[in-house]
């Protein structure tokens, strides 16, 4: 290595050293913690304490709720990337800025906001008890603050791309005879494929592993209101932490699922 | 097929792109658009194609009004600056695309798709991907893929821009010869007058929004009808001065004005091509003293002293430099048989 371009040795040394510590310290040690003690008792109790029935009734509210979010966000995420990236129109940099919104604000804020509109205090509280409809501390909360969260994901990852893009390969294929539709399915679509994908595997972790927003609107109603991360909570606070390091551990492994899942999609991107 | 556009007009954002463009360009003809960038060539192109939608005037395709006929109905092949080529699709999807979504069958669109690429001599190639190409021959790609669902007019926007002077060269007598073997009517919008010299039937000068002059390239070289158009398709000496009696004096130097009002000022525009040079006076030629010369390939350049603070450029095919044997300092006659007078605005 040529010396007049590069650090001294010991200056890299200590850097590199400084950032695995912290990162050993502050990553690697918290995720074997998590399998250590959710495993403390053996298998038996881990599994027992992942499939009794309100463990198991969190792990399906919480893949229903991706199961709704990651669709409409991912539906949601290329129309607004289609509208800022081929589309001039007034308001158009509001627009980029409200769509960030979501990372701005606390999620308990978030959440809060949900509890103003639709809670029994609300704006909306008395025509919805009106017709005995409750969204706060029930299902429909759940969804809306998680759908509200992970709003960014798709469109964050896909309007650079698209602008960077342009318009020209879809001109091409307009003049070429092909449809609105078949544009869209052929050339846009198949151009922004990888991005796409990785803001949905980004989506989808945040909207399973959402808690300060979810836990707003909640109610933490076991075994009706609990979402993975909010019945870690209260295991945890019920001095279970076989169980609740159980829970959190699926959590986690989804993190790594989706480590790997990112790495692989720019991998992909980059050939 | 033919084109014929009527009192065009395009506002972008306030600013007027074209302004009042009307053109004809008949059945199998070859027509350049020739103008400097953002002078609205690309925009008459791009609303001939239906891909900009026109403020004002008509578009009429074979006799048809299409002012209001999306893109896909105008039947028209388009090749873009930057070729636009799909790039996740290999060169035979590429170019079977049109086919493809006009509901072609897989064998009978790839069998045309063959054909096609074997017309810009690209067989072999069918599976590569865009990215694997050069310049020069992802522009091909981009050609027959616009042929191949059979257009009735082809539209060229700046299709040489991105390639080196070279390849631009091959692939002009290339496209010439194509045009000539299938006789498409065909629009090209080009800031090279080279390019548009060399291709096109006749040539129509962009210039802000509207056209300058429309003639064949020999015409518009020969008698710019403006200025601007002097200027654009060439190098130019360019004097100013006041026409008396019935010409423009400059220096010792007189040029011919008849068609100028007496008191006229007006300017002077000749081609460095166009200063003869010689050692030794002639009838007509005018002293001067060379005061530098520059190499500039295939030509020289004299820079020409007439008078005090009056200059002037000439060209001199090398070899006739050679033989001459100018050198700095010396003392020559010079003749400008060819100039162009303009009142000045």
């Amino acid at each position: 290595m040529n010396n007049t371009i590069t650090e001294k040795p010991y200056v890299r040394y200590t850097l590199i050293f400084l950032s695995l510590t912290f990162l050993a310290l502050f990553l690697v040690v918290p995720l074997i913690t998590i399998f250590a003690e959710a495993f403390q008792k053996g298998w038996g109790l881990y599994l027992t304490s992942i499939t009794e029935p309100a463990a198991m009734a969190a792990i399906r509210l919480t893949l229903l709720t991706a199961a709704i979010a990651v669709p409409v966000n991912l539906v949601f995420g290329i129309v607004a990337a289609w509208a800022i990236a081929k589309f001039e129109f007034f308001g158009k940099r509001f627009l980029i800025t409200l769509i960030e919104l979501p990372f701005t604000v606390s999620p308990v804020i978030s959440g809060l906001i949900f509890v103003l509109l639709f809670g029994a205090q609300g704006v909306f509280g008395k025509w919805l008890a009106d017709h005995d409809i409750q969204i706060i501390f029930a299902v429909p909360g759940i969804v809306l603050a998680t759908l509200f969260i992970t709003f960014p994901y798709v469109a964050r990852e896909l309007i650079p791309l698209m602008q960077a893009q342009g318009n020209e390969q879809e001109e091409a294929a307009l003049t070429l005879g092909a449809s609105g539709w078949q544009t869209f399915w052929k050339v846009t679509l198949p151009n922004i494929r990888w991005a796409l994908l990785y803001g949905v595997i980004l989506l989808n972790a945040r909207a399973m592993g959402e808690f300060g927003a979810v836990s707003v609107v909640s109610g933490h109603i076991r075994g009706l209101t609990n979402t993975i991360p909010l019945h870690v909570e209260i295991l945890y606070n019920e001095y279970n932490f076989v169980a609740a390091f159980a829970m959190a551990s699926l959590l986690a492994l989804l993190a790594l699922v989706t480590l790997i899942a990112k790495n692989w999609i720019e991998w992909k991107k980059g050939e | 097929m033919s084109i014929q556009v009527k009192k065009l007009k395009k506002i972008f954002n306030g600013f007027t792109a074209v302004d009042d463009v009307s053109l004809i360009v008949d059945d199998g003809e070859f027509v350049t658009l020739l103008g400097p960038s953002g002078s609205g060539k690309s925009t008459v192109l791009r609303c001939i194609a239906g891909l900009e939608a026109p403020d004002n005037g008509s578009i009429e395709i074979n006799n048809e009004d299409v002012t209001r006929v999306p893109v896909q109905e105008r039947r028209v092949g388009f090749v873009f600056q930057h070729y636009a080529l799909f790039r996740h699709m290999t060169l035979l999807e590429n170019v079977a695309f049109g086919l493809n979504v006009r509901g072609v069958g897989k064998k009978e669109r790839n069998e045309k798709a063959r054909d096609l690429l074997q017309l810009v001599g690209l067989t072999g190639l069918e599976k590569r991907m865009p990215s694997q190409l050069s310049g020069g021959q992802r522009q091909r790609v981009a050609l027959a893929r616009a042929l191949a669902p059979q257009p009735g007019l082809l539209l060229l926007d700046e299709p040489f821009g991105a390639l080196d002077a070279r390849l631009r060269k091959e692939l002009r007598v290339w496209l010439r010869e194509l045009h000539d073997r299938i006789n498409l009517t065909t629009l090209l919008v080009t800031h090279d007058q080279d390019e548009a010299f060399e291709l096109s039937d006749r040539v129509l000068v962009v210039n802000k929004g509207r056209i300058e002059q429309e003639a064949e390239p020999q015409k518009i070289f020969d008698e710019p009808a403006s200025e601007f158009v002097a200027t654009f398709v060439g190098e130019t000496n360019r004097v100013e001065g006041t026409v008396q009696e019935g010409s423009v004096a400059w220096g010792p130097m007189r040029f011919k004005a008849v068609h100028l009002k007496e008191g006229t000022k007006a300017s002077v525009l000749f081609r460095p091509n166009d200063v003869y040079v010689t050692s030794h006076r002639e009838k007509g030629g005018w002293p001067g003293i060379i005061r530098s010369i520059q190499f500039l390939g295939a030509t020289e350049s004299l820079e020409i002293e007439i008078e005090k603070d009056l200059n002037l450029t000439a060209h001199i095919p090398k070899g006739v430099a050679a033989l001459s044997g100018f050198t700095v300092g010396e003392q020559v006659y010079v003749m400008v048989p060819m100039a162009h007078v303009f009142a000045s605005k």
